[in-house]
């Protein structure tokens, strides 16, 4: 079986006397997709939030690639291998594209600050080599051709992309995609689902997505976590998920 | 040709522009233009656009406002003044060896300079935990406790902590007006604040000030960052602080560096355009120009310069530069297309 790379033992937080997230396990293996699913308010961006150091678990811990994460902030944590995008899509809306994805190499150009104010040459040479890595990975996503254009002026699908590219382009092993298909048509949907397919082979990376888009999880994930009200209520795979009792009573009310 | 190529040339091309900018300065001192009036006019240019432009790290591209930038100003103007100083006399004493004015004048600027620094890394590490408002008057606070803490020191000018009384301006600073050398230190300050924003530094702040949580979900970090542009501002500013002090007046005081100087400095940032360090360069000049030239207007000068602010900010609230930045290169390229005839214009153009 293939290594773990997260593991959550559990983890939990409460924010005052609200637990938000209580009791969470998980183990996510190398190479595998798995949804996290839920009704609105079940704590699932949560669970990324505290995964990305944006909270502090207040109960349990965490684990990647078996060192223990907790109390580690956001930029530690993507060093370490995690990456994330978001529900509303956070892009630097006034950057170019190419600079958004460059935005993710930062602490991995090497270069210091006497370098970048005389520019010398490992300036160059760095700068032009994360340009060639940005604009390879954009191809990947198929937005080469974007790479000078103003990121807010992108249809709202290659935004999606963007983001997901963006995230990738820090190194991540494990990517976390918060509703990676909110707001998108079926034709971007799909798009979107072959685009994740296509990096799980070229990237070998690892996935855990929230979505509430049941045909696109059904379609892709390969094991599925259900929360509500804080609580793993079931998990297992899709066929198994969308049949379980608990489940349907969750999303559909007794 | 490589972006490196073209930087090169850019470069080239901008020391140029600046020589030429040099030669007319000189020509005009030959011809006896420059009185002593016209040099103090260029001499405040000088420091206010060394200013101007390190505040604009920190407003324009980090986002961050400030609002205590005179206190670094003051910390850099006060450290060298009293360096520079305690040098002329150790050298008159015969107790150090003698350097010349200009080596002398530059220890105190790098001392200054990195005085300043330092405490814009003090201030820095806790202030810009905050955002906002509140580092507004974090840093407004700061400005005033430098102010008030340089008007008691003794050896500033005060008559001691302890005795509470508003201190004297400090005397007897030595001089260093001299117009090319001011120039090119000034040049050479906002050369570099220009390869700074054009750097994987610039870059993650311009996406901090764009959505932190962003960045720091790429690895970014977002304290380190912030910090590091805060100090090197404050570095800017001490510099200018430096420039100040040496401006050939002799002395300098507490009063020089109040709350009211930090707010007009954080006016020229905002009427240049955040994000710009023309506009900021732009703006410097002229605001320290105008309030010259109003002088006719005798006492409604305040209010023409004020009532002049109100219209630009409604008529072009992001400033008068934006976020561009002037390139001689690319003027010059523009130039040369529009005065050759568009001989190589695609052929799909004129197919029919």
């Amino acid at each position: 079986m293939a290594d773990v790379i997260l593991k959550a033992a559990g983890l939990g937080i409460a924010f005052g006397g609200l637990n938000a997230l209580s009791k969470f396990n998980a183990e996510i293996r190398e190479g595998e997709l798995v949804g996290l699913i839920g009704p609105n308010g079940a704590g699932k961006t949560t669970v990324f939030n505290l995964f990305t150091g944006v909270y502090q678990p207040t109960a349990g811990e965490f684990f990647l690639f078996g060192h223990r994460m907790n109390g580690k902030k956001t930029h530690e944590l993507v060093d370490a291998g995690i990456a994330r995008t978001f529900q509303n899509i956070r892009l630097f809306k006034k950057m170019t594209v190419l600079e958004n994805v460059m935005i993710s190499f930062t602490s991995r150009l090497k270069y210091g600050l006497l370098n970048s104010l005389f520019r010398t040459g490992s300036y160059w040479q760095e700068e032009e080599g994360g340009r060639l890595r940005a604009m390879q990975l954009l191809s990947a996503f198929n937005l080469q051709d974007k790479a000078d254009m103003i990121a807010e002026s992108l249809p709202y699908g290659q935004q999606r992309k963007l983001e997901i590219a963006r995230a990738l382009a820090t190194n991540a092993k494990m990517l976390l995609l918060d509703e990676p298909a909110a707001g998108m048509n079926p034709t971007e949907t799909s798009e979107l689902l072959e685009c994740i397919n296509n990096i799980r082979r070229e990237f070998s990376i690892t996935i855990l997505l929230i979505e509430h888009d049941m045909s696109l999880v059904m379609r892709i994930c390969e094991r599925i976590i259900v929360l509500d009200y804080g609580e793993i209520i079931a998990e297992g795979g899709p066929e198994e998920i969308s049949h379980d009792p608990k489940v349907i009573a969750a999303y559909l009310g007794e | 040709m490589t972006k490196r190529e073209q930087s090169l040339s850019g470069l080239i091309v901008g020391i140029i522009g600046l020589c030429v900018v040099c030669l007319a300065l000189y020509a005009a001192d030959a011809a006896g233009i420059l009185n002593d009036y016209y040099r103090g006019i260029i001499v405040q240019c000088l420091f206010t656009i060394v200013l101007v432009t390190s505040l604009n790290l920190t407003i324009g591209f980090l986002g961050q406002i400030a609002l205590g930038h005179a206190g670094f100003m003051a910390i850099g103007a006060y450290t060298s003044a009293l360096v520079t100083k305690l040098m002329g006399n150790a050298i008159k004493a015969g107790t150090m060896m003698p350097v010349a004015p200009l080596v002398q004048f530059f220890i105190g600027l790098l001392c200054g300079a990195l005085m300043a620094a330092l405490f814009g890394l003090l201030l820095g590490i806790p202030a810009l935990r905050l955002r906002g408002d509140y580092l507004a008057i974090i840093t407004l606070g700061f400005g005033e406790i430098i102010r008030v803490v340089i008007q008691n020191l003794k050896f500033a000018g005060g008559r001691g902590l302890a005795q509470g009384q508003a201190g004297q301006a400090l005397i007897g600073i030595m001089k260093m007006d001299n117009l090319y050398i001011l120039f090119w230190i000034v040049a050479l300050c906002v050369g570099l604040m220009f390869a700074f924003i054009r750097s994987k530094y610039g870059r993650a702040i311009v996406a901090i000030r764009e959505d932190d949580i962003a960045t720091g979900s790429v690895g970014v970090n977002n304290t380190f960052y912030k910090v590091l542009t805060f100090s090197l501002s404050a570095l800017f500013a001490g510099v200018a602080g430096v420039l100040f002090a040496h401006r050939g007046l002799n002395t300098i005081s507490h009063n020089d560096f109040s709350f009211l100087k930090s707010t007009e400095f954080v006016i020229m940032v905002v009427l240049g355009g955040m994000g710009s360090l023309t506009g900021s360069v732009i703006a410097a000049i002229s605001l320290s120009i105008l309030p010259e030239m109003l002088r006719s207007f005798a006492n409604y000068r305040m209010l023409v310069y004020s009532v002049l602010l109100v219209i630009i900010m409604i008529f072009r609230p992001i400033g008068l530069c934006g976020k561009y930045e002037f390139s001689l290169l690319r003027v010059i390229r523009k130039g040369i297309a529009l005065a050759s005839p568009p001989h190589k214009q695609s052929p799909s153009k004129g197919g029919i």
